[in-house]
């Protein structure tokens, strides 16, 4: 199988419990190297099971925005429909998760203990959005050098000291900081839209339409997402976690349809609106005024 | 004392003639000699006071904690060695988290002062160690309400309206026997606990002290230092009561 | 032979509460060459009287870098300081491999008192016999401590430890409210006069070759002045002496 060796989550080319291999091996009696996982080596957690998709998030003037659908799949199946992917930590710090739900709960256990044992020091400091998102990269690190990695792509952002900060962690500890970020999915289908659409001191609105426009585009590109998604804030007033919100997704005028709307114009629709963020978005999925 | 010089007092793994475990009693004698705490059970929260007395005047405010949290619902007051008493509630700190993960639940306060009764009574079974020479009161809130804890070198754990540690230990009792504590506040309970930390406050013998309050209220429910303002007025309440029983 | 018959045990209390092997090891801190600390807002500073074995030998070093922005100075057994020096420095290294940041001061201390209690409380061991003044910086501003074998330790606006640290002491205790305002030159200056106390009439005093002076504060990573580089600030003692006067009175 071509996937064998690329282990990138993509469900239904992935052979979980490796029936074909094993019957395969078996039968023709090629002798597997001693750390081979068919031989009884201690198997880790190859692939995610329940999962969350992409996580957006954007810098503007005074803050950070960051969106992400509410769905949890199970395999293809949209299982969960109602579950927050972004979770507080600390006084100043929102985290974002795609990727395998329940490592993500345990990782936040681990952060909600940090956050504890650092409010009971009591001295005067808390732990900064940024040494928590160092912290969150040292682990990653740790578990996938032991083969055993926290299946997940973490977006955090925070605002503490009247500074804005975004950054990313994944699954094998890769880490960066930038203005805008986007994880999973959206990191094929949002990121170049962002690189588009992204300006330096957008306002709070701005940012929010863009973050809902990005989560709209993935809604119709990416099978495992759902329209309905929250918003999450960090700016100077703390963080806000927003309740559910229904994208507006009804228009599926985009692909042959949208194609001869523009010829009976007979006009060609881009060139007015090629430096407008939003519109940007609309040629690549959605057409709304 | 019947015990010095007789040989029996030298370790904790030896009983006397009588029965008694006297390394046990001298870890005791250590406790006495420290700042006095009170801590008080009221009906919407715990509040927990210091009497922290400062060795020097170059100090800095604020240095030596003698209260400290443990979880978001826990608080602990230390009188006895500082030293020790950290290593309580670095033990205490630890057993919290890993009761929340156990049972994804915070640690209920009784299990946890059993918990490091425990640890303190380990201490008293082998020469090998000495005991705490602290005692301290566990102060929190859970799902039976507020609950207040004290733990002694012997590892001895009861559960207290109203207790107290340290020097002036039996003068604070005669004033908390006066309380009632069904109908106290945690706000009026901060300004009691002051009054009676300023009036066994020995001038003479100790040098300037410092006031330390802390509590965990119903509204709250997160054990932490009483605010600046609410703590300057039970402190100026107290100094005026101090004064006017003074004139009397 | 022995003093009384509870003190030859850490793991002994004497009826009074006491255990006096925690104490005889407070004492050895005593044994060691003075050693003083003091901070204003933004910087802390620390100075320390060097001893040589013999005139033949080296002085031996009293303080020590132990990251950026925290350093030490030490009284008592030497050997002690090393391992405590080390702990530190791994301590700091590791919270800047996981966090990224400077290693808030109290932390540290409170991680180095802890691992001195442990030696206090179980048979077979013996309390470290040293004590360290600890200069840093981090978010919160500058900060001064003192550690003790006992496993306590204290935040001080000025202290001193060491052989007749008492004069150090009385010294400090009659200027330290106006450190606070001080910059960094008179805070060198007050810590070297606080020093000059602790030595006996009869010695040479404080020289370039017995004195060693450390700093660190907001921009200012941690930083041993040790040599003829302290010769600036010995002069400045007697030259401000009485120019220090006044300065004392605002």
């Amino acid at each position: 199988m071509s996937s064998e060796h690329f282990k990138y989550p993509v469900f239904g080319q992935v052979d979980y419990f490796k029936y074909n291999n094993v019957a395969s091996q078996l039968a023709s009696h090629t002798p597997s190297p001693s750390h081979s996982q068919e031989l009884g080596a201690k198997k880790r957690t190859v692939d995610p099971i329940v999962t969350g998709t992409s996580v957006i998030a954007i810098k503007y003037n005074g803050g950070v925005v960051m969106g992400a659908d509410t769905l949890l799949s199970y395999g293809s199946l949209a299982r969960f429909n109602n579950i927050e992917r972004m979770k507080k930590f600390g006084k100043s710090t929102i985290i974002g998760a795609g990727g395998e739900y329940s490592d993500f709960q345990n990782l936040s256990q681990v952060l909600d203990d940090l956050v504890v044992d650092d409010g009971c020091t009591d001295d005067g400091t808390t732990l900064s959005t940024t040494e928590i998102w160092n912290y969150i990269a040292r682990v990653m690190y740790n578990r996938r050098n032991k083969g055993d990695p926290y299946w997940n792509s973490l977006v955090v952002i925070g605002h503490d000291n009247n500074k804005s900060f975004l950054g990313k962690v994944d699954l094998v500890g890769t880490c960066y900081q930038d203005n805008f970020i986007a994880s999973g999915y959206g990191s094929h289908i949002a990121l170049p839209l962002l690189r588009k659409a992204y300006k330096e001191d957008m306002t709070l609105d701005e940012a929010k339409t863009l973050i809902q426009d990005c989560l709209r585009v993935l809604f119709y590109r990416d099978a495992r997402s759902s329209r309905f998604i929250q918003l999450s804030i960090a700016n100077a007033d703390g963080l806000v976690i927003t309740e559910q919100i229904a994208l507006d997704t009804d228009k599926w005028d985009s692909g042959d349809s949208a194609k001869k709307k523009k010829n009976q114009d007979g006009r060609k629709k881009k060139n007015n609106y090629r430096n407008d963020s939003t519109q940007v978005i609309l040629e690549y999925g959605h057409n709304v005024v | 004392m019947t015990s010095v010089g007789s040989g029996y007092d030298l370790s904790v793994s030896t009983y006397s003639p009588d029965g008694k475990i006297f390394q046990i009693e001298y870890a005791s004698k250590a406790v006495e000699n420290s700042g006095t705490v009170v801590a008080i059970r009221c009906k919407d929260g715990v509040v927990m006071g210091v009497e922290k007395i400062l060795p020097s005047k170059m100090l800095c405010h604020g240095s030596n904690r003698r209260l400290h949290s443990i979880d978001l619902h826990i608080g602990i007051g230390i009188a006895g060695f500082l030293a020790d008493a950290r290593q309580l509630v670095n033990r205490a700190r630890s057993e919290a988290k890993q009761y929340k993960s156990v049972y994804g639940q915070p640690i209920p306060i009784k299990v946890l002062a059993q918990r490091i009764a425990s640890y303190n009574h380990v201490h008293t079974l082998y020469g090998s160690v000495r005991p705490f020479g602290c005692s301290i009161t566990i102060a929190g809130i859970d799902s039976t309400g507020p609950q207040l804890f004290m733990i002694e070198p012997s590892g001895s754990c009861l559960g207290y309206y109203g207790t107290s540690m340290g020097k002036g230990k039996q003068a604070v009792k005669n004033e908390l026997e006066k309380i009632n504590f069904t109908e106290i506040t945690a706000a009026e309970a901060v300004k009691t606990i002051a009054k009676i930390i300023y009036s066994v406050h020995d001038g003479d013998k100790d040098k300037d002290f410092e006031l330390e309050l802390s509590w965990i209220t119903r509204e709250s429910k997160i054990h932490q230092l009483v605010p600046k303002e609410i703590h300057d007025n039970a402190e100026a309440f107290a100094k005026q009561a101090l004064e006017e029983a003074n004139l009397i | 032979m022995y003093r009384n018959q509870y003190d030859s045990d850490i793991t002994t209390f004497s009826p009074s509460g006491r255990i006096h092997q925690i104490e005889y090891a407070m004492e050895a801190v005593k044994q060691g060459s003075a050693a003083v600390a003091l901070k204003s807002k933004k910087y802390a500073v620390l100075v320390s009287l060097k001893r040589s074995s013999s005139e033949l030998g080296s002085y031996q070093k009293k303080l020590f870098v132990v990251d950026d922005h925290i350093g030490i100075a030490i009284s008592g057994l030497t050997a002690d300081a090393r391992v405590l020096c080390n702990y530190m420095r791994n301590e700091c290294s590791n919270y800047k491999y996981i966090y990224e940041s400077d290693m808030r001061v109290e932390r540290l201390i409170t991680k180095v008192a802890d691992k001195s209690q442990v030696h206090t409380q179980r048979y077979g061991r013996r309390p470290y016999g040293v004590g360290l003044l600890v200069a840093g910086y981090d978010q919160t501003g500058a900060h001064v401590y003192q550690t003790c074998p006992s496993g306590n330790y204290y935040s001080y606006k000025a202290i001193s430890i060491g052989a007749r640290s008492q004069s150090a002491k009385t010294y400090l205790e009659k200027y330290f409210d106006s450190f606070e305002q001080c910059d960094l030159k008179e805070l060198i200056v007050h810590g070297l006069r606080a020093l000059r106390e602790t030595i006996p009439n009869t010695d040479t005093g404080l020289t370039t070759k017995n004195v060693s002076i450390a700093i660190v504060g907001e921009d200012q990573k941690f930083k041993i002045i040790e040599g003829d580089d302290t010769q600036d600030y010995l002069n400045l003692i007697e030259s401000g002496e009485e120019a220090a006067q006044p300065m004392q009175q605002d």
